[in-house]
């Protein structure tokens, strides 16, 4: 049985045509860009060319504004630290509470470290709410670092209007564009997004590789110095194979945006439909009418994410989940937390993400096979009765501790 | 993913013993839907006899807990209940042929299950103050509330003292960082507010002890060799291991490693522990060595 992979959320295949323009990278063309000679010089082109191919997917204004770095987490890091090493005098760092770890994790740190960090909430649906975002802007703000679109959800933050409002009170502004880079259209020179990073491996190019898109003009403080690469704003020599691969996928990815926004769309939506119509107590989450074509998030209640996944890795399907056995933490998935999604329905979140290469077939092989799964765990749960829930779940089930 | 066991993956695909049990005499619930982990067992005893005649459980968790639970089931049919109150969660685990370290909360919660389920058929009251925090140390399964209670209740103020006390962080290291802030957070606690310096780190070599008064005899040496082996070996029983030991010359201390120390990736460790254990007890630097070290007789 071919296995079907919905995970693209995590990570992506690389396109064939993608490996076949880095290999040359690996043997021919091995030079160090920064040589005089011709083994350099072939490399050096090979790179200005991947750089315009990455411009044009962003709408970027300059290709000089393309920082390639070893992977997204680098780029959020590099961004955020920046704006607090170029504007001493500012101490604040606005972000949401729903971003990836690459954010949180390091804007936790920077709380340690004595910095204030803002934590925006975000309602049942993963909105955020634009007022609060308002009355935080001041002038201690240095940075504010929302994500372009939720790697859980899938729901997509108003990003460009954040980047006026911020830019009005003359703050910096980042988006962490991981997931929406090659899935929506961007167009960066008619925004006010100071900086964006991106991540290769999720848009079928290689795994460590990462764009910083720096904005002409904004002050800019390196992460890493050393040598000249990247114009001194990310020393180290260049990741040559993987910044060509990185190119070739922009450049596929900007040819293939209506198939995603059309058929990879169509395919979600059936996937969705076909599961909510025949399992009841389950529900999307996230905002549903404003989110990536290719992502789906289902809450399915009672039952927990893990067992679910391992069953359908049984039968070949691939996906993932928010529930706390996957991440080897106690609490489930800080994303669903935020937007106060029950304990009930929140252990029992599948992320169903898809990409060009996703086929009907598999569609409907993966909507056929999912009911007699969470039927089979909702008979193991002490929460489900016969025909439904247990009549009150939390009271039926009455534990010695809790 | 995690490294599931083909134990475990096949009692999580075909459980035994689920589902409601209409005859039941005993019923155990534990965890909660908050938690993500919930169990009800549910025993048949015989009266005259105490023995668990049938049991089944009903659980709302992941594919380790689902596993563990109906090992669980399949370990106590056919026990009395005596004898099923002696089944630890480590049983569980082998049973399983092992779990992850972030996964043996789930053989926890099945002995906790057990408990609750006798109790209620003896009409006793059973409860626990079970608390669990989050993981810290991934090499021995060791959490942040039980750390902070060892570090509370016998004010240890360095990363070696826990690691010598609970184990966290006798293994990769990589948890130090993890152990420093909760040494860091109790000690303000103690202090009360106010500045704080942070705790020491853990140094990278022993620092040598200071000489003892005397020179120990060979035979007072070799006691307390004896005396340091005895006070760890409850550790490694603990564990399904044990330590003896083997042979004395000049500096280096031969010692056997057996049950499931013997071939453990935790090895270096354990020696690494007792080792600091002797140098502390002798006043002198010695090495602790396994016995397959020892040289071979010409």
């Amino acid at each position: 049985m071919e296995p079907i992979y919905l995970d693209n959320n995590a990570t992506t295949r690389c396109d064939p045509a993608v490996v076949q323009a880095m290999l040359p990278f690996f043997t021919e063309h091995f030079g160090n860009a920064s040589s005089i000679h011709a083994f350099g010089s072939e490399v050096g082109k090979a790179l200005k060319k991947a750089r315009s191919q990455v411009q044009a997917l962003l709408g970027a204004e300059h290709d000089s504004e393309i920082i390639f770095t070893s992977c997204g987490t680098e780029s959020d890091s590099t961004a955020i630290l920046s704006a607090l090493k170029a504007q001493p005098e500012r101490n604040t760092v606005i972000t949401t509470n729903v971003e990836h770890p690459a954010i949180l994790t390091l804007c936790d740190w920077l709380e340690k470290e004595g910095y204030i960090v803002h934590k925006l909430k975000v309602d049942k649906k993963g909105r955020l709410d634009i007022d609060e975002y308002k009355s935080l802007l001041n002038d201690r703000v240095a940075i504010v670092s929302a994500m372009w679109a939720n790697n859980e959800t899938g729901t997509i933050f108003p990003v460009e209007e954040m980047a006026a409002l911020a830019a009005e009170k003359g703050i910096m502004f980042h988006t962490d564009a991981v997931q929406a880079v090659g899935k929506i259209p961007i167009d960066l020179k008619s925004t006010k997004i100071d900086m964006l990073s991106l991540s290769g491996h999720k848009l079928h190019a290689p795994k460590g590789i990462g764009v910083l898109y720096l904005r002409r003009g904004c002050r800019f403080r390196p992460l890493l110095r050393g040598g000249h690469q990247e114009r001194g704003r990310r020393a180290g020599t260049e990741n040559s194979a993987s910044i060509v691969g990185l190119g070739m996928a922009c450049e596929l990815a900007l040819q293939k945006m209506a198939i995603e926004n059309s058929e990879v769309k169509r395919l979600r939506d059936k996937l969705e439909k076909g599961i909510l119509s025949q399992i009841t107590h389950c529900f999307p989450t996230g905002d549903v009418a404003n989110r990536l074509p290719n992502t789906s998030n289902i809450a399915f209640e009672y039952i927990e994410g893990e067992a679910i996944l391992l069953l359908l890795n049984k039968l070949g399907i691939a996906a993932s989940s928010g529930s706390a056995c996957t991440s080897g933490s106690l609490e489930p998935s800080h994303v669903m937390r935020a937007m106060g999604i029950p304990y009930t329905a929140a252990h029992g979140t599948i992320r169903f993400s898809l990409s060009v290469y996703n086929t009907e077939a598999e569609i409907d092989r993966v909507i056929a096979a999912v009911p007699p799964i969470i039927a089979q765990l909702r008979k193991l749960s002490p929460y489900w009765g016969e025909k439904g829930p247990a009549a009150n779940p939390q009271e039926s089930f009455a534990p010695t501790y809790a | 993913m995690w490294e599931y066991s083909d134990k475990v993956r096949e009692h999580f695909f075909n459980p035994r013993n689920s589902g409601p049990l209409e005859e039941a005499n005993g019923i155990g619930d534990v965890g909660s839907i908050q938690c993500g982990d919930a169990l009800r067992l549910m025993l048949k005893v015989d009266p005259d006899t105490e023995i668990i005649e049938d049991a089944h459980f009903q659980t709302f968790g992941c594919g380790s807990a689902i596993a563990s639970s109906s090992a669980l089931t399949e370990i106590i049919k056919g026990m009395t209940l005596d004898q099923a109150l002696e089944v630890s969660n480590q049983n569980i685990a082998d049973y399983l042929d092992g779990l992850p370290p972030e996964k043996m909360h789930c053989s926890v919660m099945g002995r906790e299950a057990l408990q609750a389920a006798i109790a209620n058929y003896r009409g006793e009251e059973w409860s626990d103050d079970h608390e669990e925090g989050a993981l810290i140390c991934k090499c021995f399964a060791i959490d942040a509330v039980m750390i902070e209670d060892v570090v509370k209740a016998n004010n240890l103020n360095t990363v070696e003292e826990v690691t010598f006390y609970t184990k966290a962080g006798g293994g990769c290291a990589a948890c130090h960082e993890g152990i420093e802030e909760i040494l860091a957070q109790v000690k303000a606690e103690r202090a009360g507010p106010g500045e704080v310096s942070p705790p020491p780190a853990c140094p990278a070599t022993p620092e040598a002890p200071k000489p003892p008064a005397k020179k120990l005899s060979i035979v007072e040496k070799i006691a307390k060799i004896q005396e340091v082996l005895e006070s760890v070996r409850p550790m490694l029983q603990r564990d399904h291991g044990d330590v003896e030991l083997a042979d004395v010359q000049g500096k280096k201390i031969y010692v056997h490693l057996k049950g499931a120390c013997s071939g453990c990736m935790m090895e270096a460790a354990t020696l690494g522990g007792i080792q600091q254990k002797m140098i502390e007890a002798l006043g002198e630097l010695v090495q602790v060595l396994p016995s397959s070290h020892m040289p071979v007789e010409a």
